[in-house]
C-alpha cells in the first residue's frame, strides 16, 4: 500500500517534546483516547509495582484451596494448585508488556534500517530486500513464529525474537514506502545540490519525517505483539510456566475448565481489555498524528 | 494489466522458491544436534542415529539436501514422519480438508454479518446506532481467536451443553459434522467480522459522498436503493482486496481453534509435530500452510484488478 506523499508539512525535528505534550492534550479531548489512556496507564503501574497491587505472590500455592471460584478472599478465584488467579495475572502484566515492548520496538529499528537502506540505495539491493519481506509476509505471523520456536525452542526470550522477525516487513515496507515519498521532495533535491551526504540527508531530513508514523505503527503493534506471546504460551511454545503469563493462565486453567472456568474466564478478560485499550490507544495517536494511516487498522494476529 | 499480472505471477513463484530454500535448510538451523533433539535419549543407539540421519539425507552437503527437499515438494513429495514412516504427504492431504472447511465457513460467515454491520454504520453516520456498531467492531477486532474459541467453549459446551466440544464430529453424518462446526467457525470469524465491518463502514463513507450517488438522490432514487444497490457495489471492493489476507491467516490462526477444540486438521498436524520434534511434518505442513496463504493472496489480488478497472489504470503507470 503507498503512502501518499506530503511529508514536507510535518513539524520540523526538535518539536519531538512539544509534538508529544501537545499529542497527550489532544488525546484527553476524545473519549476513546482517555479511555484508552486510563487502561494503558493502570496497566503500567501494575506492571512496575505489581507487589502493591496482588493480595498475593503469584506463586503461593495453597493446595486445599484448589479450584476456587470468586471469593472475597480470592477474588478471581485458585487455579488447580491454589494460586490466586488475580495476583497471578497481575503479575502477567509484567510478563506482556516485557514481551511486547522489546519485540515492537526491535521490529521498529530493524525494519526502519532495511526499509531506509532499500529504498535510498534502491536498484538490486533494494529488490532483493522486497523480495526476502514477501517471502516473510508469506507465512501467517502465528505459523512463521510457531515454526521459528520450533527452531530455536520455546523461552522468554526466543518468542521476543520470533515476534520481532514476523513484524519486521511490515515497518521495512512503511519505512522504505515512506523514504521513497520523502526522496521525491524538492528539498531533498536541494539538499543534494547543496551537497549533502546521504547520512545527512536521512538523519537529519528524512529521519525526522517518517519516525512518528513509524511510532504510531509500533504503538498499534503492540497489542499484536500481546495476543501473539500470549498464544504461543497458551500453546506450551511461548513463556513456561510457573511464570504467571497469561497465555500460561489460560493454558492451565483450560486444563481444568470442566472443573472450575475461572482462570480462563478472567485471563481473557483481562487480555480483552488490555488489548482495547491499547488498540484504542494507538487508534486515536494515528488519528491525531497521521490520519494518512487510517484505515490501517491492525488485525492482532 | 497482463504485464502486472505476469509480474505478480514471476513474484508469487520467487517467493515460494525461497520459502522452500528456508525450510529445506530448516533442520540445519537448529542449534544443537537435531536428531538428538528428535530422538530425545541421551544415548541412542548410533544405528538408529545413522539411520534417522540417512531419512532425513543429513549427511549430504546443505544445498544438496535443499535441492532434494525442493524437487520432492514439486512433486509432491514432502518426505515421510521420522516416527511412523508414513508419508507426510499422505498425512497433510487427510488434515487439509477440515482446516480448509473451517476457513471457508469462517471467512463466509465473517462476511455475511460483516458487510451488513459496515452498511448498517454507514447509512446513519455517527449515530447513536453507529457509534455502538464502532465501538462492538473494534472490540470484536481486538478479541483474539484462542480466547473467544474458550470462552465460546466454556458458555455452550461446558455450561449450556448445547454444542459439542471436541472432535472434528462425523463426516458421515451431515447435521453432527455441522454442529461440530459451529462453535470453532465462530471463535475464528470474530475477529474479521468486526475488520471487515469497518473496512465497509469506511467505504461505504466514502463511496456515499461520490458524485454519481449524488445524481441517484437528485434523481429521486429510494435512500435504501442507493445504499445497496448503487453505493454498496463498490464500497465492497475494498473488502474483496482482503478476502485473500484474511483466507490466509484463518488457515494460519486455525491452529488455536484445532487445538482448543480437539479437531484435526493442518493446524493440529504442525502443532502435534512441533511438540514431538518430528521435523519433516513440520517442514510439509508449513509449506502448505505458506503456499496456500501466498495463493490465496495473489488470487485476491487479481480477482481486485477484475473488479476495479480504476485500479488497472494505477497499476499501468
Amino acid at each position: 500500500m503507498a503512502v501518499a506523499p506530503s511529508v514536507e508539512q510535518r513539524a520540523p525535528a526538535g518539536g519531538i517534546l512539544r509534538g508529544a505534550r501537545s499529542l497527550f492534550i489532544q488525546l484527553l479531548h476524545r473519549p476513546a483516547g482517555v479511555a484508552g489512556l486510563i487502561i494503558v496507564g493502570g496497566l503500567v503501574l501494575l506492571a512496575l509495582f505489581p507487589s502493591l497491587f496482588a493480595p498475593y505472590p503469584p506463586d503461593q500455592q495453597v493446595i486445599v484451596d484448589r479450584l476456587q471460584g470468586p471469593s472475597s478472599e480470592h477474588w478471581f478465584g485458585t487455579d488447580r494448585t491454589g494460586r490466586d488467579i488475580l495476583s497471578r495475572l497481575i503479575y502477567g502484566v509484567g510478563i506482556a508488556l516485557v514481551v511486547a515492548l522489546p519485540s515492537v520496538f526491535a521490529a521498529l529499528v530493524i525494519g526502519l534500517l532495511l526499509g531506509v537502506t532499500a529504498a535510498w540505495r534502491g536498484g538490486l539491493l533494494d529488490s532483493i530486500l522486497v523480495i526476502i519481506m514477501d517471502a516473510l509476509q508469506a507465512f501467517p505471523a502465528v505459523i512463521l513464529a510457531l515454526a521459528l520456536l520450533a527452531l530455536l525452542g520455546p523461552s522468554l526470550r526466543n518468542v521476543i525474537i520470533v515476534i520481532a522477525i514476523a513484524l519486521i516487513p511490515n515497518y521495512a515496507r512503511v519505512s522504505r514506502a515512506l523514504v521513497f515519498s520523502a526522496k521525491a521532495n524538492q528539498w531533498v533535491e536541494a539538499e543534494r545540490a547543496l551537497g549533502a551526504g546521504t547520512l545527512r540527508i536521512v538523519g537529519a531530513h528524512i529521519l525526522p519525517n517518517i519516525l512518528p508514523s513509524l511510532f504510531i505503527l509500533m504503538a498499534m503493534d503492540i497489542p499484536s505483539a500481546i495476543v501473539i506471546e500470549a498464544g504461543l504460551s497458551f500453546l506450551g511454545l511461548g513463556v513456561q510456566p510457573p511464570t504467571p503469563s497469561w497465555g500460561v493462565i489460560l493454558s492451565d486453567g483450560f486444563q481444568n475448565v470442566l472443573d472450575s472456568p475461572w482462570a480462563v474466564v478472567f485471563a481473557s478478560i483481562v487480555l480483552m481489555i488490555s488489548t482495547l485499550g491499547f488498540t484504542m490507544l494507538g487508534e486515536t495517536m494515528r488519528d491525531i498524528v497521521d490520519p494518512r494511516l487510517s484505515g490501517m487498522t491492525r488485525r492482532r494476529i | 494489466m497482463l504485464a502486472y499480472i505476469l509480474r505478480r505471477l514471476v513474484m508469487t513463484v520467487i517467493v515460494i522458491v525461497l520459502i522452500m530454500v528456508f525450510l529445506g535448510a530448516l533442520v540445519n538451523l537448529i542449534p544443537g544436534d537435531p536428531v538428538q533433539l528428535m530422538l530425545r535419549s541421551p544415548n541412542p543407539t548410533p544405528e538408529l542415529v545413522a539411520q534417522v540421519r540417512a531419512d532425513m539425507h543429513l549427511d549430504d552437503p546443505l544445498p544438496t539436501q535443499v535441492w532434494i527437499f525442493m524437487s520432492g515438494a514439486v512433486q509432491g513429495d514432502l518426505g515421510v514422519d521420522f516416527r511412523t514412516h508414513e508419508s507426510v504427504t499422505d498425512l497433510i492431504i487427510q488434515a487439509l480438508p477440515a482446516t480448509l472447511t473451517l476457513a471457508v465457513a469462517s471467512l463466509l460467515l465473517a462476511i455475511l454479518v460483516g458487510i451488513p454491520l459496515g452498511v448498517l454504520s454507514a447509512v446513519r453516520p455517527n449515530s447513536v446506532a453507529d457509534r455502538s456498531l464502532s465501538f462492538v467492531s473494534i472490540a470484536l477486532i481486538t478479541i483474539p481467536p484462542y480466547v473467544a474459541g474458550l470462552l465460546l467453549l466454556i458458555i455452550f459446551a461446558v455450561r449450556l451443553q448445547v454444542l459439542p466440544s471436541i472432535g472434528g464430529g462425523d463426516l458421515s453424518d451431515p447435521v453432527d459434522y455441522t454442529l461440530h462446526l459451529i462453535l470453532p467457525v465462530t471463535a475464528l470469524a470474530v475477529t474479521w467480522i468486526g475488520y471487515i465491518a469497518r473496512l465497509v463502514r469506511t467505504s461505504m463513507l466514502e463511496v456515499m459522498n461520490a458524485d454519481y450517488i449524488r445524481t441517484a438522490r437528485a434523481y429521486g432514487v429510494r435512500e435504501s436503493l442507493v445504499a445497496y444497490k448503487y453505493a454498496l457495489r463498490n464500497a465492497i471492493i475494498p473488502t474483496i482486496a482482503v478476502l485473500g489476507v484474511a483466507f490466509g491467516s484463518l488457515i494460519g490462526v486455525a491452529v488455536f481453534v484445532e487445538v482448543i477444540f480437539a479437531r484435526p486438521g493442518l493446524g493440529m498436524l504442525v502443532y502435534d509435530a512441533i511438540q514431538a520434534r518430528n521435523y519433516p511434518v513440520v517442514r510439509g505442513g508449513v509449506l502448505v500452510i505458506a503456499i496456500l496463504f501466498v495463493l490465496a493472496n495473489l488470487a485476491a489480488d487479481l480477482m481486485y484488478q477484475v473488479v476495479d478497472p480504476r485500479i488497472r489504470v494505477r497499476s499501468g503507470s
